[in-house]
C-alpha cells in the first residue's frame, strides 16, 4: 500500500515524457485541423490534454492505454485514407480496427473479463484476476479506439456529416462501458483489490449486451447525420461529463451489491470463503462513498453544462424538460445520500441499498426518459 | 442578563427551536427527497398541453381535480414553489448557523490542545531527539511548510512548545460555496420564472387570453408593456414581415409581451443532408430600434442565438408563412360540373366552395416545397426519393366534419405509369389512404376527366347500353321487349351505381337484390356486364377503337376504372392540382429575457467550485508537541482529517517516519 501511495503523492519526475508527448500530440492535432477548429474546440482540446496529463501522471496504465488508442486509431486512419469502403477490403480494418470491429472486440473482452474476474474470485486465483484486469484494459482500449475511429468515419460519410460519436444512444453506451471500466481500473490499482472486478464488469457487460442487441435489432450502429440542435461544441463536454457521473454511480451500486453480499455472508459465517476473498467491508464502504462523490461532482458539472447548452439551443437554461428534470432528481437523490453519509454518519448496509436504488433512478434518467417520456432531448428514442 | 423574564425566555427558545428545525439536517434531507419525488409528477404527466386534451384524457371530474392541484403546470404551482422556498430558507439558515464555526475551522490552527489529547488521538506517534527543543521545533515547522501546511508555534510551558499546522482549510469554504450556491441559483431562477406574472394575475392586473385572436384584437389586460421583468415567449414571423411582440404561453392561454425593438425577418432557410434530414435552420433578421442610428442585420441559427439588449433571440421552429398557391380544381363528380376551375389561395386561408346545393369550407393547412421519403417502389427502405412539393388542406362540411387531404404537385411513377397522388384521412390519428389518378400522355388529367364525364353522360350511356343489349340478345330467335327493356335498364343502372358508389355499391346491389340461389351464378355475369359497359364507353372516345387499342390504353382504362371505383370513399367532389406556388416561410423565434441568468450562472460557478473543494481538498491538521526531557527532547506528533481517512493513514505513517528520521533517532512509537 505504501509503495502505491508513493506514486500517488510524489511528483513523478520520470513522467516528463508523458507531458511532452501530449504537448506534441496537441500541437500535431492543431496543425492538422486548425482550419476547422473554432476557439471552443481548441479550448476543449487543451483542456483534454491537460486532464490527460494530470491523470496519466499518476497512473501508468492510463498512459499505456492512451498511447495504444492513439496508435491504433492512427493506423486505422492511415488504412482508411479517404475511402470508407476500405472497411470491407482491408483485412486489418475489417477484422479489427474499423469502428464496428473494434467495438465488437470490446464487447468480447468485456464479457470475457467478467467471467475471468469471477473465476478468479471463485477459485481464489490472483493470476486469473490479473488476466481479468488485462482483458478489461484490452476491452477499454478497443472501445476507445472504436469511438475514435468512428469519429473519423462520420466525417468520411460526407461533407458536413461528421460529429463526435457521443451523440446517440448507441454511441453513449460504448462511452458508458469505457468510462465505467476506466473508473474501475483506477480504483482497482489504487486500492490494490481485484475481487470487485466481476461485480463492476457485470454492469458493463449488461450495457455491452444491450448495445449489441440495439445494433443488431435496430441497426443503431449506422451513422446518421446530426439534427441541428445537437450540432454544438457543448456536446463534446456535456456528454462525457455526464457519463463520468453515470459510470461512477453505476460502479457505486455494483460495489453496494458486493457489500451486501459480503455482509450477508459474514453475518452467517465470518470465515466463509467469499468474506476472505473480498476486501474488508470498510474499504468497500469507502469506495462506494468515493465513487458517489466523484459521480456527484461530475454530474453537477454536466448538469450545469447542460443548462448552459439549453440556454443556447432552446432559449432557456432550465425548461423543466423531462430529461433535465430527471437529471435534477438524480442529483437530489445523491445529494441526500451524501448528506446522510457525511453529516448523519450513516454507512454500511442502508447506504449500499440506497446506492443500488440510486442506480435505478440514474438508469431511468439515462434510458427511461427516452423510452417513456417525450421532451426536447432529441437523441436516442428507442 | 440574569433578569431575563420567563416570557422572553420561552419566546426565545421558541424561535430558536424553529431556527434549529429549519437548519436541521433532517429537514434538508426530507426536502431534497420531497423535491425529487415532486419533480417526477411533471415528467410523467405532460405539462402545458391544451386543456381540451386533458379533459379527454382524464374525464371532467379528474380534469378538475388535477387542475386545482396545478398538475398541468406543476413547476409553477403553489405547493411546488413552497417546497423550493422552504429548501432555500432551510439552506440559508443552515449556512447562517454553521458560518461562524466554519470560518473558525477554516482559519484557526487550534493552538490550545493538550499533550494528553494529542496522545489519545487516533493518529499519534512519539519519538526522541538529541537536538535541542528550539532546533527540533524549527526543523519540524520547516518540514510542515514543505508539506504545504500552514503552522504556528505556541509556547506551552517553559520547556514545551506546540506546533499546530493545517492544510486544506478551503474545504470548509467548499461547504459554504455549495450551500450559498443553492440559495443564489434559486433566487436567480425566481427572477426569471413566471412568479411575477402569477402575482399580477392574482391581483387582477392581467388576464390570460385563451381565444384565438389577431394581435390587434387582444385586449389591453392581456398585454404586458416593455419592462424589466424576465419572460420567455415565442413568435412566428413570415419572411418579409416584422413583429414587436411575443406570445407568452400561460397554462391554457397566452399573454402578449411588447418588445423594445422590432424584428424583421428577411429570409428563412433550411438546408438538408442528402437523405433529406434537416441540417440547419437559419433566419436573416433585421433589428429596428429607435436607439440605433440605423437597423442592423444578423443571422441566427439553432445553437447560435442573437443577444440584443438583454433579449436572447433563438431559432426555435418554422412553419409556412402563407405561401401563395395556384390550384386547378378538377371535377370528380357531377356536383362539381365538367370543367376544371382555377383558384388562387394561400396557406392558412379558408374559403367557401359551392358545389351544387352543397357548400364546403376549403382550409389550406400547409405546403412543403419538397418531400424526401422512402421510395415505396423499392425494396430497400433507405432508398429515398424526392416526391416534390405537396400541400395539405381540409374540406369541412356544413356540419363541421372535416377530412384532411394531402396532394402532390407532380405525378408519381409506379410500375412505369404516372399518377397524381392524393391522400385522404378522416382524423389526424389515421394515416393517409392514397388515391392514384392516372395521368394521360400529355401529363394531364384531361383524359381521365373526359372518360369519367362520359360515364355520367346519360344519353351516351343509354346508347351504348342499347347497342350492347342488342348484341347480347341478337341470338335469341324472337324479340322479347320486356327482356330488352330490363337488360337495358340493368346496364344503365350498373353504370349509375358504379359512378355513384364504385364497386362497393355494385357489390351491395348484387348482395341485396339477387335471389340467394342465383347469386353465385349471376354475380360474375353482372360484373362482366359492368366491365363490358365501361370498356365500350372508353372505346367511344376519340381515336380509341377496339381494333387499334394499345396496351397502354388498356392499362389506362384499367387504372381509370379502379380509381373511379374508389372515388366514393375519397369524399371530395374535386381533385385539387397544384399548378404553381410561391413559397413563403415563417420563422419561429423564441425570445427570452432572463435578468436573473447571470445570478444563476454565478451560483453554478460557486456550486462547481464548492463541490470540488468539498470532495477533493481534505482538511488535514498536524500537531507536534516538542518538550524538553531529562536527556532528550521528546516529540509527540498527532494528526486528524475530515476526509479520506484511508489516505490520511498512509500519509501520516509516511510522514512520521520521515519526520522522525529527520529530527530524531530513537524510540519510534507509532500510534494505533
Ligand atoms: C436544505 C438545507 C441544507 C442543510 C441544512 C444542509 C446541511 C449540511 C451540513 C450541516 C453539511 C455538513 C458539512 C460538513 O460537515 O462538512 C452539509 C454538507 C453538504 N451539503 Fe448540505 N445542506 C442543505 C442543503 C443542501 C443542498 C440543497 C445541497 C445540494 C446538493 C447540499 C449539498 C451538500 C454537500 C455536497 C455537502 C457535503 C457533503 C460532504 O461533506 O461530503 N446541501 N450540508
Amino acid at each position: 500500500m505504501t509503495t502505491n501511495t508513493e506514486i500517488m503523492t510524489k511528483p513523478a519526475a520520470h513522467t516528463w515524457w508523458w507531458y511532452a508527448l501530449l504537448l506534441l500530440a496537441t500541437i500535431g492535432i492543431l496543425s492538422v485541423y486548425h482550419e476547422v477548429l473554432d476557439v471552443y474546440e481548441v479550448s476543449i482540446l487543451m483542456f483534454t490534454a491537460i486532464s490527460m496529463g494530470f491523470v496519466g501522471n499518476h497512473w501508468p496504465g492510463f498512459r499505456g492505454h492512451a498511447i495504444a488508442v492513439a496508435m491504433l486509431s492512427l493506423i486505422a486512419l492511415q488504412l482508411y485514407g479517404t475511402n470508407l469502403e476500405a472497411a470491407e477490403t482491408n483485412g486489418l480494418l475489417k477484422y479489427m480496427l474499423a469502428s464496428q470491429s473494434a467495438i465488437m472486440w470490446m464487447s468480447v473482452f468485456f464479457i470475457a473479463a467478467t467471467f475471468t474476474y469471477f473465476g478468479g474470485l471463485i477459485f481464489r486465483s490472483d493470476y486469473t484476476e490479473k488476466v481479468g484486469s488485462v482483458f478489461t484494459w484490452i476491452a477499454t482500449t478497443f472501445g476507445m479506439t472504436g469511438l475514435m475511429v468512428r469519429w473519423r468515419e462520420t466525417h468520411m460519410m460526407g461533407a458536413d456529416i461528421g460529429y463526435i460519436p457521443v451523440s446517440n444512444l448507441y454511441e453513449v453506451f460504448i462511452l458508458f462501458a469505457v468510462v465505467t471500466a476506466l473508473l474501475y481500473l483506477f480504483y482497482e490499482r489504487r486500492y490494490q483489490v481485484r475481487s470487485l472486478g466481476g461485480f463492476v464488469l457485470l454492469v458493463i457487460s449488461a450495457a455491452v449486451i444491450f448495445q449489441l442487441w440495439y445494433a443488431f435489432e435496430r441497426n443503431a450502429h449506422e451513422i446518421q447525420p446530426l439534427v441541428p440542435a445537437l450540432q454544438s461544441y457543448w456536446m463534446k463536454i456535456h456528454v462525457p461529463a455526464n457519463f463520468i457521473g453515470y459510470g461512477a454511480f453505476a460502479m457505486a451500486a455494483m460495489i453496494g451489491i458486493a457489500y451486501l453480499l459480503v455482509s450477508w455472508r459474514s453475518e452467517k459465517n465470518p470465515d466463509s470463503g467469499l468474506v476472505k476473498a473480498m476486501p474488508p467491508l470498510t474499504m468497500m464502504d469507502d469506495l462506494m462513498y468515493k465513487s458517489i462523490a466523484l459521480g456527484f461532482a461530475f454530474f453537477t458539472v454536466a448538469t450545469i453544462l447542460g443548462a448552459l447548452w439549453a440556454a443556447e439551443a432552446w432559449g432557456g437554461y432550465w425548461s423543466w424538460d423531462p430529461k433535465e428534470t430527471w437529471a435534477l432528481i438524480v442529483w437530489l437523490n445523491y445529494a441526500a445520500w451524501l448528506h446522510m453519509r457525511m453529516t448523519k454518519g450513516w454507512n454500511g448496509k442502508p447506504m449500499a441499498w440506497w446506492a443500488i436504488v440510486g442506480l435505478f433512478v440514474t438508469l431511468f434518467a439515462f434510458l427511461g426518459v427516452n423510452m417513456f417520456l417525450s421532451g426536447l432531448h432529441s437523441y436516442g428514442s428507442l | 442578563m440574569s433578569e431575563v423574564t420567563p416570557k422572553d425566555h420561552s419566546h426565545n427558545s421558541y424561535s430558536r427551536r424553529l431556527f434549529l428545525f429549519l437548519g436541521s439536517m433532517e429537514l434538508a434531507i426530507t426536502l431534497l427527497l420531497t423535491l425529487a419525488i415532486a419533480s417526477v409528477i411533471g415528467t410523467v404527466l405532460q405539462q402545458n398541453q391544451p386543456y381540451a386534451d386533458y379533459v379527454i384524457k382524464f374525464g371532467p371530474f379528474w380534469f378538475e381535480v388535477f387542475e386545482q392541484l396545478g398538475l398541468y403546470d406543476v413547476y409553477s404551482s403553489i405547493w411546488f414553489i413552497a417546497i423550493l422556498a422552504l429548501l432555500v430558507i432551510s439552506t440559508s439558515v443552515c449556512v447562517i448557523r454553521h458560518f461562524p464555526a466554519m470560518a473558525k475551522e477554516m482559519w484557526q490552527l487550534r493552538t490550545n490542545v493538550q499533550k494528553k489529547s494529542l496522545k489519545a488521538m487516533h493518529h499519534s506517534a512519539q519519538w526522541q531527539s538529541n537536538a535541542t527543543m528550539p532546533s527540533v521545533a524549527n526543523d519540524l515547522q520547516h518540514e510542515f511548510k514543505k508539506l504545504g501546511f500552514r503552522s504556528r508555534q505556541t509556547v506551552k510551558q517553559d520547556d514545551a512548545v506546540l506546533i499546530s499546522a493545517m492544510r486544506g482549510g478551503m474545504n470548509r469554504l467548499g461547504y459554504l460555496f455549495t450551500h450559498i450556491a443553492i440559495v443564489v441559483i434559486c433566487v436567480g431562477g425566481l427572477f426569471d420564472s413566471n412568479m411575477p406574472l402569477k402575482f399580477a394575475e392574482w391581483r387582477g392586473e392581467i388576464k390570460i387570453e385563451t381565444r384565438d385572436l389577431s394581435i390587434r384584437e387582444i385586449p389591453a389586460e392581456s398585454r404586458l408593456a416593455v419592462g424589466s421583468q424576465g419572460f420567455r415567449g415565442s413568435v412566428s414571423i413570415p419572411e418579409g414581415k416584422a413583429a414587436e411582440v411575443v406570445f407568452l404561453p400561460v397554462r391554457d392561454g397566452y399573454l402578449l409581451q411588447a418588445l423594445p425593438f422590432r424584428i424583421e425577418v428577411k429570409d428563412f432557410r433550411i438546408e438538408h443532408y442528402p437523405n433529406g434530414q434537416p441540417k440547419s435552420f437559419e433566419s436573416d433578421l433585421v433589428i429596428h430600434d429607435d436607439q440605433l442610428a440605423e437597423p442592423f442585420e444578423s443571422t441566427i441559427a439553432v445553437n447560435h442565438p442573437l443577444i440584443y439588449r438583454g433579449h436572447s433571440i433563438y431559432q426555435s421552429s418554422f412553419s409556412d408563412g402563407g405561401s401563395s398557391l395556384s390550384i386547378d380544381a378538377w371535377p370528380l363528380d357531377s356536383r362539381a360540373g365538367t370543367e376544371p376551375v382555377s383558384i388562387q389561395t394561400k396557406v392558412f386561408e379558408n374559403r367557401q366552395m359551392l358545389w351544387g346545393e352543397e357548400t364546403m369550407q376549403l382550409e389550406m393547412t400547409s405546403f412543403r416545397p419538397f418531400n424526401i421519403n422512402p421510395d415505396p417502389t423499392e425494396e430497400d427502405e433507405r432508398n429515398l426519393r424526392d416526391f416534390g412539393p405537396n400541400f395539405t388542406f381540409k374540406l369541412r362540411t356544413e356540419t363541421g366534419e372535416a377530412r384532411e387531404y394531402e396532394n402532390y404537385m407532380f405525378p408519381v411513377e409506379r410500375d412505369g405509369r404516372e399518377y397524381f397522388l392524393s391522400g385522404v384521412r378522416n382524423s389526424p390519428a389515421e394515416s393517409f389512404a392514397y388515391l392514384y389518378l392516372p395521368v394521360d400522355e400529355d401529363g394531364s388529367l384531361q383524359q381521365f376527366l373526359n372518360y369519367s364525364a362520359l360515364l355520367r353522360d346519360e344519353e351516351l350511356v343509354s346508347d351504348i347500353a342499347n347497342s350492347m343489349m342488342k348484341e347480347a340478345l341478337a341470338m335469341l330467335p324472337e324479340r322479347d321487349e320486356a327482356l330488352e327493356a330490363s337488360l337495358q335498364q340493368t346496364l344503365e343502372t350498373l353504370i349509375t351505381m358504379f359512378v355513384r358508389g364504385g364497386f362497393d355499391e355494385v357489390r351491395d346491389f348484387i348482395d341485396n337484390n339477387l335471389p340467394d340461389a342465383e347469386r353465385d351464378n349471376l354475380a360474375p355475369a353482372y360484373l362482366g356486364m359492368l366491365r363490358e359497359m365501361l370498356a365500350r364507353i372508353y372505346f367511344s372516345m376519340d381515336g380509341i377503337t377496339p381494333q387499334t387499342v394499345t396496351n397502354d390504353q388498356l392499362l389506362f382504362l384499367q387504372d381509370s376504372v379502379d380509381t373511379i371505383g374508389t372515388l366514393s370513399r375519397y369524399g371530395s367532389p374535386v381533385f385539387l392540382q397544384l399548378t404553381d406556388f410561391e413559397h413563403v416561410q415563417s420563422t419561429g423565434l423564441q425570445i427570452a429575457k432572463a435578468p436573473g441568468k447571470n445570478v444563476v450562472y454565478f451560483g453554478c460557478a460557486l456550486l462547481i467550485i464548492g463541490v470540488f473543494l468539498l470532495f477533493y481538498l481534505p482538511q488535514r491538521r498536524l500537531w507536534a508537541w516538542v518538550e524538553e526531557g531529562a536527556e532528550h527532547t521528546e516529540i509527540i506528533l498527532a494528526g486528524s482529517t475530515n476526509r479520506n481517512a484511508r489516505e490520511f493513514d498512509t500519509f501520516f505513517n509516511e510522514q512520521q517516519t520521515v519526520l522522525a528520521t529527520k529530527t530524531g533517532n530513537s524510540n519510534l512509537e507509532p500510534g494505533s
